[in-house]
């Protein structure tokens, strides 16, 4: 930390008078307030610390060499040196040992990054030409905010209605492209209250540059009391997902007591569904997009390929009112028969 | 077996640029040197088309609002500028200018194999670049030089069409010039010119042409397909009919990553030229030196999607990717280590290529270097798209590629118009380009830490010192690009005669007058002596028995 | 570049400049693999991803008019590896004849693919506007269909543009060949057309079986 306190103070002069308000200083780095932010510029100051190793040890050997052995007469030629094994062997042997500590170690950060944790706050992000639509897990909608409690673990799922875009918060370190067609996660964990930037960071065409907004990192108590403080605001999705779900006449099909032609969606959300071809899938939001939009992907075991497919006809919200219907049947009773989900300790 | 050492002396009377006179003898030559002066001046206008927009651009980001343009205007000059500098600049610059030049000329050949298909190259490369100039002025581009789906191929109003069709023409300009590399360095060689012989440069040709073949195809038939896609409402990388946008990421890049190897090889092929002639001993290494470009060429094909690792790919996917990165890292730095020692008890002098050649190592040092943050999969989800990714790849383009580019230009300057350039002059701008290049950039590493994505077209008050500062650092840089473009013209006419060989270097190129004959060589050479041999190369006039004797033992 | 007899100027012997055009030729053959492997990447990936749809579009097309393209084409192999060898042995009448025979038969190919392109005109399976995959198919299946019927005009029309490159590269060949210029001694053109020419067989042979093939029992 010591060191962050000394780059804020090397103030520039100039600036300072010009631009106290906005700019007091010139940081290296952004602030750090994630679980990701300590690990990645951990990371960065081991491969800057390799990398400026080499560089200065090479330069400093080009700028030795050029001056002493500058030539002293136009007809002198150099010494006839044409290779040496043991030095090939080391400055290839030395550097991808180097380059495999760099590996390992992004390696880790990364799978961390890549594998959410089960306990997670999931909030829905649509990114859409040239704003984010952002939805708390309590049907509260926000746009180009996003109001995150400090200390828990938050999933945003993101969509794209349009583009391929990208979340990106500097002052976590991390980012993840959304990409039209399918759900990506990402995950963080809010270490310190604050207001931070949030980037649209893959160009999206016209006004990618103004597609951005501010992260809001509350403290818990703040944050619940915020989520209930604007509750007006508050479209139900459970509400408006089965109200889709009627309208659609998906009901016609996935009857709750599993009589229907296709299995009952009660408990269905984050079981494991058996599918026809004798394996098993987890029934994620991303499991759950790819059965509306191209249901012949994986068909539930016992059931047969009906299922028209939803693709253009439904937009990301809609899905994602859907997706909360149904997750809102997770603690609905599961029929014994005509459900897809496989049961807790039975045959693969 | 010395070859004709006598007669170097005087200025040939007909050569190259004086035996045919008249537009038609250009324009219908097959003459690799003259298409190699064709490729020049049309690569020159590009680039100063693409230099027009980046100029621009630094103008504009001098204020967190944008000074200049439009959102709009202003995603068309970053596009445009990447658009004519990546594809009709730097892919072409040194393999088609300098590599056309000398690549006969250093294997002992009176032209390439296929002279008709050298010229054809050319005038694809034409056709090409008109398609793209007419998207520039018909509209405008604005998807970004990577043409990512369903942006390029359904949601942007500017000219794509015209753009992708004219970058797909031009792919066969760079296959069939590649093909014609290949086949000419297998089977056109002189006598006593064996594999390991040859000159390091057409060793980095020959493995750029490896590129060339096998990876422009790929993106020819990508852009096709998005091209299509546009003009009927397909769907194949559109989610909305059933596609994937990935795909065509995959697709892209498994060009576009080895295309940047395409515009760095060449480059480290003109450096191995030019430390040992300005050192004036052997080259440190020669078989790791040559190895190392055939196994960035071969490794460089399977590192494409770390270009994706935020992509949503699959987690062993990014970390396979990320591990081949690391690996191709490998060959470039023992370049690196091998040019330094070379310069170990050299003879150094301190001429205009030599100045190149070491600040391309310094430039290309840290593009590399940094190359490793970004193949590092834990600090790519930070870095990724943000201005770090563009002070790297720049200070690897520009830094290295045009480094070498212009370095190789005045090392052979003579060579190719039998006149000299002005020294002092030369030596300012090789400085001036360095400092300006390094103010330019360096401020972007630092930006892009802090966050800033790249194009954008406006930005938060608190990046703009350091875009000042960037702009500032393009203004000194602008200037170190007229100024070799001025005197090299002025030299043409008024440049004092270089003789044969001025360095002196030990190629074939310099065994031939200058200008060359049309047809290289008075005589077919016979090579009998090991590339960049200043010890037994008595025809050089050079003072060997002066070199201090001690030195053979570290062979 | 000026030529003495037929050996043109840059290149020192016959020997070297038949090597070289051989080797420039395979080149040329490894950038054009290259080439169709985008298209044949593109079309594994969405098939397994819509393999109903992919399956049932490809039932559309019929297996008898490919069925007998395979046949005329592996002919016309057969011929033009005649023509090669009639070259290298200096029987120049019968090379004619089968530079003509080889031409013949990619000329019936190429009118086949045509009917079959009418046909799927006729059936509004041509991508674009006016695509309608069945009566009554909803939005999804008529893109995924629209996808398949893409790929299928993308890879066969690429193929049919070099069948047409190849046909007139053969006829430049029995006109050449009509003069008497190909003798043992000097074949290469043939030589090299005759790889083109199985390169381009080669890839109806992946077509084929990719395109119209997988799924019919």
């Amino acid at each position: 930390m010591s060191t962050r306190q000394i780059v804020q103070h090397r103030k520039l002069a100039h600036d300072k008078e010009r631009n106290k308000t906005v700019q007091a200083d010139l940081p290296l780095y952004p602030e750090q307030a994630s679980n990701f932010a300590m690990s990645v510029d951990g990371l960065m100051a081991y491969i800057t610390a390799v990398c400026a190793f080499f560089a200065i040890a090479i330069t400093a050997a080009i700028i030795y060499f050029f001056f002493k052995y500058r030539r002293k007469h136009p007809g002198e030629v150099g010494v006839p040196i044409h290779g040496d094994m043991r030095l090939e062997t080391a400055w290839i042997v030395v550097p991808l040992f180097l380059a495999l500590t760099m590996f390992g170690w992004g390696a880790v950060v990364y799978v961390d990054f890549r594998r959410a944790p089960m306990d997670t706050l999931d909030i829905y992000v649509i990114g859409k030409q040239w704003m984010w639509k952002i939805q708390q897990p309590t049907g509260l909608r926000e746009i180009n905010e996003l109001h995150v409690p400090v200390g828990r673990n938050v999933k945003l799922i993101l969509a794209s209605e349009d583009v391929i875009h990208d979340f990106s918060v500097p002052a976590f370190r991390v980012k993840m492209d959304v990409v039209p067609g399918h759900y990506n996660t990402m995950w963080f964990r809010p270490t310190k209250a604050g207001r931070y930037h949030f980037f649209c960071q893959q160009y999206c065409g016209t006004n990618h540059a103004l597609m951005g907004g501010w992260v809001t990192v509350m403290e818990p108590m703040e944050y619940a009391a915020w989520l209930s403080g604007s509750s007006e605001a508050t479209a139900n999705p459970v509400l408006a997902g089965e109200k889709l779900f009627a309208e659609k006449a998906c009901n016609t099909c996935h009857v709750t007591n599993g009589t229907g032609r296709a299995p009952s969606l009660n408990g269905v959300y984050g079981a494991n569904v058996l599918l026809a071809d004798g394996s098993a899938v987890t029934a994620d939001d991303a499991y759950l997009r790819e059965s509306i939009l191209n249901p012949q992907a994986k068909i539930v075991a016992g059931y047969a390929p009906l299922m028209p497919s939803f693709q253009g006809q439904l937009t990301e919200e809609q899905i994602i009112d859907l997706t909360s219907y149904i997750k809102s049947l997770q603690s609905q009773p599961v029929p014994t028969k005509g459900s897809g989900v496989a049961p807790a300790t039975g045959k693969k | 077996m010395s070859a004709t050492p006598a007669a170097v002396n005087q200025m040939p009377r007909e050569h190259y640029l004086n035996a045919t006179w008249g537009i038609r003898s250009w324009l219908l030559t097959t003459d690799h040197k003259r298409i190699a002066l064709l490729y020049l001046a049309s690569v020159t206008f590009f680039f100063f088309i693409g230099g027009a927009f980046a100029t621009m651009i630094r103008i504009h980001l001098l204020s967190p609002k944008g000074l200049l343009v439009t959102p709009e205007t202003y995603n068309k000059l970053f596009t445009m500028h990447g658009v004519a500098m990546i594809f009709f600049f730097l892919i072409p610059s040194i393999p088609a200018v300098l590599g056309n030049f000398l690549l006969p000329i250093m294997i002992g050949a009176k032209d390439l194999a296929f002279p008709k298909i050298n010229l054809l190259s050319w005038y694809i490369y034409l056709v090409g670049g008109c398609f793209v100039l007419y998207s520039f002025s018909t509209g405008g581009l604005d998807t970004g030089w990577t043409f990512y789906t369903p942006l390029s191929s359904v949601y942007s109003n500017s000219a794509v069409t015209p753009a992708v069709l004219g970058v797909f023409i031009n792919g066969f300009s760079s296959i069939l010039t590649g093909l014609n590399f290949i086949v000419t360095v297998h089977t056109m060689r002189a006598p006593g010119m064996t594999w390991f012989r040859l000159p390091l440069f057409v060793w980095a040709q020959y493995a750029t042409s490896i590129i060339f073949i096998l990876g422009t195809p790929v993106i020819a038939i990508t852009l096709l397909l998005a091209g299509l896609e546009r003009v009927f409402h397909l769907g194949f990388f559109n989610p909305a009919l059933g596609g994937d946008p990935i795909l065509f990421q995959h697709l892209f890049w498994f060009y576009s990553h080895p295309a940047v190897y395409i515009m760095i090889l060449p480059a480290m092929g003109v450096i191995s030229e030019i430390i040992p002639t300005f050192a004036r001993k052997p080259i440190f290494g020669y078989s790791f030196i040559a190895g190392s470009s055939i196994a960035i060429a071969v490794i460089g094909f399977f590192v494409w999607a770390h270009h994706m690792f935020v992509t949503g790919e699959s987690t062993y996917a990014a970390l396979t990717f990320s591990l081949l990165s690391y690996l191709v890292a490998i060959p470039s730095a023992v370049k690196v280590f091998n040019w330094t020692s070379t310069l170990y008890k050299g003879s150094i002098s301190y001429d205009t290529p030599m100045l190149y050649a070491l600040g391309f190592i310094g430039l290309f040092l840290i593009g590399g270097l940094t190359g490793l943050f970004l193949a590092c999969l834990g600090l790519d989800i930070h870095l990724h798209d943000t201005y770090f990714v563009i002070a790297h790849f720049h200070y690897i383009m520009v830094g290295g590629a045009v480094m070498g580019y212009v370095g190789g230009l005045h090392y052979w300057w003579p060579k190719i118009t039998g006149k000299l350039y002005p020294e002092f002059l030369a030596r300012i701008a090789a400085i001036t380009l360095f400092l300006g290049f390094n103010l330019t950039f360096f401020p972007q590493f630092i930006l892009g830490y802090l966050g800033m994505p790249r194009r954008y077209a406006s930005y938060p008050p608190e990046f703009q010192v350091l875009n000042v500062m960037s702009t500032a650092g393009a203004s000194i840089l602008a200037l170190g690009y007229l100024l070799p473009m001025i005197y090299l013209t002025w030299s043409m006419r008024y440049g004092a005669i270089a003789g044969p060989n001025p360095w002196p270097g030990t190629g074939l190129e310099w065994r031939t007058p200058s200008p060359p004959p049309t047809e290289n060589f008075d005589v077919t050479p016979e090579v009998t002596w090991e590339p960049y041999d200043y010890d037994n190369r008595p025809d050089l006039g050079l003072d060997v028995s002066g070199a201090p004797a001690l030195a053979h033992g570290d062979d | 570049m000026h030529r003495t007899g037929e050996l043109y100027e840059q290149y020192r012997t016959l020997e070297q400049q038949r090597e070289t055009a051989s080797l420039g030729m395979w080149i040329f053959l490894s950038t054009e693999v290259l080439f169709f492997a985008g298209l044949f990447m593109t079309y594994t990936l969405n098939r397994s991803t819509y393999p109903d749809i992919f399956s049932e579009a490809s039932k559309t097309i019929k297996l008898s008019w490919g069925a007998i393209n395979t046949v005329v084409l592996i002919g016309s192999s057969l011929t033009m590896a005649m023509a090669v060898w009639a070259s290298q042995t200096g029987k120049k009448k019968a090379l004619t004849w089968f530079l003509i025979a080889t031409l013949v038969l990619g000329t019936v190919f190429l009118g086949i693919k045509s009917v079959e392109y009418h046909d799927k005109y006729v059936e509004h399976h041509i991508p674009g506007w006016n695509f309608q995959f069945e009566p009554g198919a909803d939005a999804a299946t008529n893109a995924h269909a629209q996808l398949f019927f893409s790929l299928y005009f993308g890879m066969t029309g690429l193929h049919a543009l070099h069948m047409i490159i190849g046909a007139g590269l053969l006829l430049w060949l029995i006109r050449e060949s009509l003069r008497g210029r190909f003798t043992p001694e000097y074949n290469t053109p043939v030589e090299n057309i005759g790889l083109y020419w199985h390169f381009v067989d080669i890839v109806w042979i992946f077509l084929f079986p990719l395109l119209y093939l997988i799924d019919r029992h």
